[in-house]
């Protein structure tokens, strides 16, 4: 049996901003379960279960409906959100036998890039992706999920070992972007990517993406050109933030304009699908991956094990051809 | 011919006899803020005499100041979806493509050419920061894998000079998927065997060197150019700290191990002829005969060997000699140029 998800140690649920009515009526039921509990020691019980459920109810409709039509900026936060699992809690749960690997052979150990050996649903894989880290110890050492060129020296490494045994290879997608630092350009940022990005259209084993939280353009690409793309629900995917975005194209507007550009990049999961830019959309639990992780897990395990049935037993030569092939297609067709 | 010359062509004529006027012979340099004479400027492919600073050239230029003669056909471009994301800031992304297309008499940021270059026919793909940036949208994709194709068909080496702010934003992840279509490009040309350069100018960030302009079989740099990933304001925001002297400048990233070589403008041709020669023309060695082998001097003053080398080395004849054709392997005497 795999181990259950161990749940971030947030000691309080985080809600977001737009999250505050849920917060409150969700924060209402739990006071209410405390006083009654309370009482109950005292000696004075009151039946508090319907009000409870009620409240309850209310929040989870309320949850249901905020979630179903959140705008791309909401999304941004949701795929943000620090509870939400990350790269090592879905390898915890999908792969057995991890064997992290560490080291680009030549300068670090980027952690920001996590991978390594494993196995998934009984066949060997390697499992490459960023770690934005859980609390704020770790998300130092990761890096916020940031890396920088090791990390993609790190990645074209695991994939040429992956090339030499005939492993697939799975990246978990999850970052703000490369790292952008005096050292990470001094050693050459643009060009690790670049390479990283080439080993992935090279490999002629196949290799399954997922944008988790966030794609954060050519640092989530250089992991992300893959035989099949896919994204969670409330992942993003973007050429540039929406604050950077902002920042150029409305200078000086201080934060007031993201929310536009969340809009106007189209960045949502659902925005890619209809571009034609991924292969699908993985659904994730009301409320966001972070508030049911088991079944996020399971239904992502069970997507790669699709992917990877349609793609076995393929030779490299068609592995190679048919990635070409759906990179060239973009953007010349169903555009309008 | 091509949507240049249908529309825009009468259009500029009018602009630029009305830009011949005085006020407008004479341009201050960025750099030292000497004032060059238009025509000296023009004559020194946009290099500053007095501080060597090299200024923006646009595709045209380039092409002109690359293959011989100032010879070559463009190569007609894919149409791609026009704003596709129907993305709007302050502007509408079709008024700004409008304008920069009137600015530079161009459809999007890239051209492609064909051409000889001393004598081996060469596809170049030109990026132009003055049309958005040189941002790297579908078009200009397109445009660089239109390039290599061209590239495959002919056996050509291919060349890129390379020069972007970054993305196309208006076109979202579109743009972003320009890096692996690209890199898809670049390893077509590679695959089939032929050279691929890159020739990194002022400024070349973002995206562009994530893909293409760091995968070259030859990295090649003009001076003082501006070359990185993350944009300096981008990095000082992030780090709170003031950036290095130099710091992303194409003598640094040679410093730094990123470039082969930084070229003053005036030996770019040359430096791409030898590069390219030596990696195509692999079978130009041969015994000497003892007979003199003629200085083989180029119409840039270039010398390709010279009579006391070869008399102690095997004869080597650069692609622009004018020695004995039959030492020249029999299947590459016909690529020899006629214009140098
Ligand atoms: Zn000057």
């Amino acid at each position: 049996m795999k181990p259950p998800y161990n749940a971030p140690s947030q000691p309080m649920r985080t809600y977001l901003d737009f999250e505050k009515p849920i917060a409150e009526l969700e924060g209402q039921a739990e006071e209410l379960r405390q006083k009654s509990h309370t009482l109950e020691s005292e000696g004075q019980p009151i039946d508090v279960a319907e009000e409870i459920a009620r409240l309850e109810g209310k929040a989870a409709t309320l949850l249901s409906d905020t979630y179903q039509k959140l705008t791309p900026w909401q999304k941004t936060q949701v795929a943000r959100h620090p509870a939400r699992p990350h790269f090592s809690n879905y390898v915890d749960h999908l792969i057995e036998d991890f064997t992290p690997l560490a080291g680009d052979r030549n300068f670090a150990n980027d952690q920001a890039i996590l991978g390594g050996l494993g196995r998934f649903n009984g066949r060997s894989v390697v499992v490459i992706g960023h770690e934005k880290g859980s609390d704020t110890q770790s998300r130092v050492i990761h890096n916020f999920g940031m890396a920088r060129p090791e990390g993609y020296r790190k990645a074209v490494r695991l994939m040429s070992l992956a090339e030499r045994f005939d492993l697939p290879v799975i990246t978990l997608v999850d970052t703000a972007g490369a790292y952008p630092g005096i050292g990470a350009e001094e050693r050459g940022q643009a060009e690790a990517i670049a390479r990283s990005t080439d080993v992935c259209l090279r490999l002629g084993v196949p290799i399954i993406s997922i944008v988790i939280g966030e794609g954060g353009s050519g640092g989530a690409l250089a992991l992300a050109a893959a035989n099949r793309v896919f994204m969670l629900e409330h992942s993003i995917y973007a050429v540039i933030s929406p604050e950077g975005c902002a920042s150029i194209l409305w200078p000086g507007s201080d934060g007031a304009k993201t929310q536009d550009a969340a809009t106007a990049m189209k960045i949502t999961a659902q925005d890619l699908e209809n571009l034609k830019i991924i292969d699908g959309i993985i659904t994730e639990p009301i409320g966001g991956a972070h508030r049911d992780p088991d079944t996020i897990m399971a239904d992502m395990g069970a997507t790669i094990e699709r992917a990877l049935k349609e793609l076995e037993g393929k030779s490299p030569e068609i592995l190679r051809q048919e990635r070409r092939a759906k990179f060239l297609a973009i953007g010349r067709e169903g555009l309008g | 011919m091509n949507w240049l010359t249908r529309v825009a062509r009468p259009k500029l004529k009018g602009i630029l006899s009305k830009r011949d006027t005085p006020d407008n012979l004479w341009h201050k340099c960025r750099s030292c803020g000497e004032m060059v004479f238009h025509r000296d400027l023009v004559a020194a492919r946009n290099v500053c005499p007095s501080c060597d600073y090299h200024m923006r050239l646009s595709p045209k230029e380039r092409f002109e100041a690359v293959f011989d003669g100032g010879e070559y056909d463009e190569i007609e471009l894919p149409d791609v979806a026009q704003d596709p994301l129907k993305f709007r800031d302050e502007k509408k992304y079709t008024d700004k493509l409008k304008t920069a297309r009137t600015k530079t008499e161009q459809k999007d940021a890239v051209l492609v050419a064909v051409g000889a270059l001393r004598g081996i026919e060469t596809v170049v793909s030109v990026q132009n920061f003055a049309f958005m940036g040189g941002s790297l949208g579908m078009a200009a994709g397109e445009a660089i894998i239109r390039g290599a194709e061209e590239a495959v068909a002919r056996k050509a080496p291919y060349v890129v000079f390379a020069a972007a702010g970054g993305a196309r934003m208006q076109e979202g992840i579109l743009s972003l998927m320009q890096l692996p279509r690209t890199t898809i490009a670049v390893e077509m040309v590679k695959e089939a065997g032929l050279p691929y350069v890159v020739v990194l100018t002022d400024p070349t960030t973002g995206g562009v060197t994530a893909s293409y302009a760091m995968l070259g079989d030859v990295h090649i740099a003009e001076p003082g150019a501006l070359i990185g990933f993350a944009g300096p304001r981008v990095i000082e925001q992030t780090i709170r700290e003031k950036l290095p002297e130099g710091f992303q400048r194409a003598e640094y990233l040679l410093d730094h191990g990123m470039v082969d070589m930084v070229v003053h403008r005036h030996d770019l041709r040359d430096t791409l002829a030898r590069v390219i020669n030596l990696l195509v023309k692999k079978n130009t060695w041969t015994v000497s005969t003892g007979a003199p082998v003629e200085n083989a001097a180029s119409e840039d003053g270039q010398a390709g060997i010279t009579a006391s080398d070869a008399g102690n080395l095997p004869a080597r004849l650069d692609a622009g000699s004018t020695g004995p054709a039959e030492i020249l392997p029999p299947n590459k005497s016909n690529t020899k140029s006629q214009m140098d």
